[in-house]
């Protein structure tokens, strides 16, 4: 990388922290959206006083406004997110705990997604308004529609309670037996990257399409350079940001649509914690989660705003 | 052309004209869910919610064209019923998401200095979070329950329409109109009012319509984990909740529901993207 670059990428990576610093503040006053007195609210029907106290003091809540979100993002900044209101049990703990299996299945849905979006959006752009282009375009347009969970259901119906080809629920530990994890997390990440490879197939045809029209196309065309290697070697460079982009933005998606696949296929992830401890209302867990998964999205990002320069120059600004 | 589509949009019988098949096809399955929804208690050949605990997840027959559930209630009924509930839902969440979204951008985009730099950065952080993680987090908040669990949708989706709002405001703002209302002594308001909202309601359209289906599917997500819909009321979500328990004896109970939630968001989206062409000329050569 030369020294522009670098500076671009150090930049980009500084107009991070006024981002960080408001994903904070939303993930803290997600407590002020607790109708009336949140103590008595979170401490459920049957609490006694001294819950109550407890929860009051966990948020500083006799605090003003300004000391109870500076307290927070200190102990959040040093890795203290509180303990769960239910056990008692530690909530970065909690959630490193359940991290592995959200992340391996969204890695593996954004590969399934990037290897078959990918050359189905080239394939569809080169052959504009032909039999392939038309079937992947409603492919696309159903991909985007389709409930993903419901996708889920139908592929365990299918593929494991009727024919016992993959594990119908669970995860493998990632650690002790990779292979067996993969195998585990394959139908969860299939369902995932429907959505996901109608994403990548609808941006990189458009985008490819709209370079295919342009001028330094038509004129390698007429040097006469195959359809292929136009495609491969000169339109590929000019949306590779686009690609970039729709990467981000799908890393976003997938970690949003992971919650409710983690749910079909009893996945202890951190998915099923957030959606458990909502419903218990034990908020430090689902503050915890929330800020979690905005981290992990806001650190994709970061990763990819350094990348774009290496993909195209021009961003070198 | 141009000024054609402008005029014409302005009323929606004309806009149906405009249309191309795709996106009169999909109006017309929407408008037929509406009613359904509206009529369920005259359509609806049973209760939602009568149990038959004799007849429980009996196959297709003619008394039950979609069979029952574990419980022994209509499926087609409860279909028909959750119509409603699954459209609110959807209604609900864009309507807050557009209430709070358009002021804001519209504020952002017209103002500009250091109000749209503060909204631009809020908006960019609020982007950040996975949107079906913050409506969780929210509905944790606000308590479990269908409209709490849409109002939050809407929040979740407020950024997505503030931005639209502020970019379509920006180009708005330096058209030759607004510097005339303005000379002529008019107020902020009364120009944002009169000239600009006016002139961004187009995008914004095809973007709520967009949104629709975002919203349906994050109602079928959040009633299937129990967020949403609460039992024994009838939500396509809540539906699919209830099939996937009973999987491995009844697996043709999760059909009515999921395709019901597929053919609505489709309608939805297909309805987005050809008034999309319908409103952005520019974009009918692609």
């Amino acid at each position: 990388m030369s020294g522009a670059a670098l500076r671009t990428s150090a930049w980009r990576g500084l107009q991070v922290i006024p981002v960080v610093i408001i994903a904070t503040l939303v993930v803290f006053l997600l407590l002020q959206l607790v109708p009336g007195d949140p103590a008595i609210t979170l401490a459920g029907e049957n609490a006694t006083p001294e819950q109550i106290e407890q929860i009051r003091a966990l948020y500083n809540l006799d605090q003003p406004l300004l000391v109870q979100y500076g307290q927070w993002l200190l102990n959040a900044m040093q890795g203290d997110l509180a303990r769960s209101l239910m056990s008692g049990e530690d909530v970065t703990r909690l959630i490193l705990q359940n991290l592995p299996p959200t992340l391996l299945i969204v890695t593996c849905a954004m590969a399934i997604s990037l290897a078959i979006g990918i050359p189905l959006g080239v394939m569809s752009a080169i052959h504009r308004g032909g039999v392939l282009d038309t079937i992947a375009t409603a492919l696309a347009s159903v991909g985007i529609a389709l409930p993903n969970f419901w996708l889920g259901m139908i592929l365990i119906n299918f593929l494991a309670l009727q024919n016992n080809i993959f594990p119908a629920t669970g995860a493998g530990s990632l650690l002790q037996d990779p292979l067996n994890a993969l195998w585990y997390a394959f139908l969860p990440a299939l369902s995932l990257a429907a959505g996901g490879v109608a994403e990548i197939v609808r941006q990189l045809r458009s985008a490819l399409l709209e370079v295919l029209d342009s001028q330094h196309v038509r004129t390698l065309h007429a040097k006469g350079l195959s359809p292929a290697r136009i495609v491969w070697q000169h339109a590929m460079k000019n949306v590779s940001t686009t690609l970039l982009t729709v990467t981000g933005l799908l890393f976003n998606r997938l970690l949003g649509a992971t919650v409710v696949i983690e749910a079909i296929f009893a996945i202890p992830g951190i998915g099923s914690l957030i959606v458990r401890s909502a419903i218990a209302k034990d908020f430090p867990i689902v503050q915890g989660v929330v800020f979690t998964m905005v981290l992990l999205v806001i650190l994709g990002n970061l990763i990819i705003d350094v990348l774009y320069p290496i993909f195209d120059p021009r961003v070198e600004r | 052309m141009t000024a054609l589509v402008l005029s014409a949009a302005r009323r929606p019988v004309d806009l149906m004209i405009l249309l191309d098949w795709r996106g009169r096809l999909s109006a017309a399955f929407l408008l037929a869910m509406i009613l359904a929804g509206l009529a369920a208690p005259l359509i609806a050949p049973y209760s939602p919610t009568d149990q038959d605990l004799v007849n429980m997840l009996m196959p297709a027959t003619v008394d039950h064209p979609l069979g029952t559930d574990d419980l022994g209630r209509d499926v087609l009924s409860r279909l028909i019923y959750g119509t409603g509930a699954s459209l609110y839902a959807s209604f609900l969440a864009v309507a807050v998401a557009t209430v709070i979204g358009v002021p804001i951008g519209l504020a952002a985009g017209f103002f500009g200095g250091w109000l749209d730099d503060i909204i631009s950065r809020v908006i960019d952080a609020l982007l950040s979070f996975p949107g079906i993680v913050l409506a969780i987090g929210v509905t944790g908040a606000l308590g479990i329950g269908l409209t709490n669990a849409m109002v939050a949708v809407g929040i979740v989706f407020s950024p997505m329409v503030a931005r639209l709002a502020r970019a379509r405001t920006l180009i708005v703002r330096s058209e030759l109109y607004i510097d005339a209302a303005r000379c002529f002594g008019s107020s902020s308001y009364h120009v944002l009012r009169r000239h600009v909202l006016p002139n961004i309601l187009q995008p914004l359209l095809v973007q709520m319509t967009l949104l629709l289906a975002a919203a349906l599917l994050a109602e079928a997500s959040l009633s299937f984990l129990g967020l949403g819909v609460q039992a024994p009321a009838p939500s396509w979500g809540a539906m699919l909740a209830r099939g996937y328990t009973y999987m491995e004896i009844a697996p043709e109970q999760m059909y009515p529901p999921g395709f019901a939630i597929l053919l609505t968001a489709l309608a939805f989206n297909v309805l987005g993207e050809s008034l999309r062409v319908v409103l952005d000329p520019a974009l009918k050569a692609r």
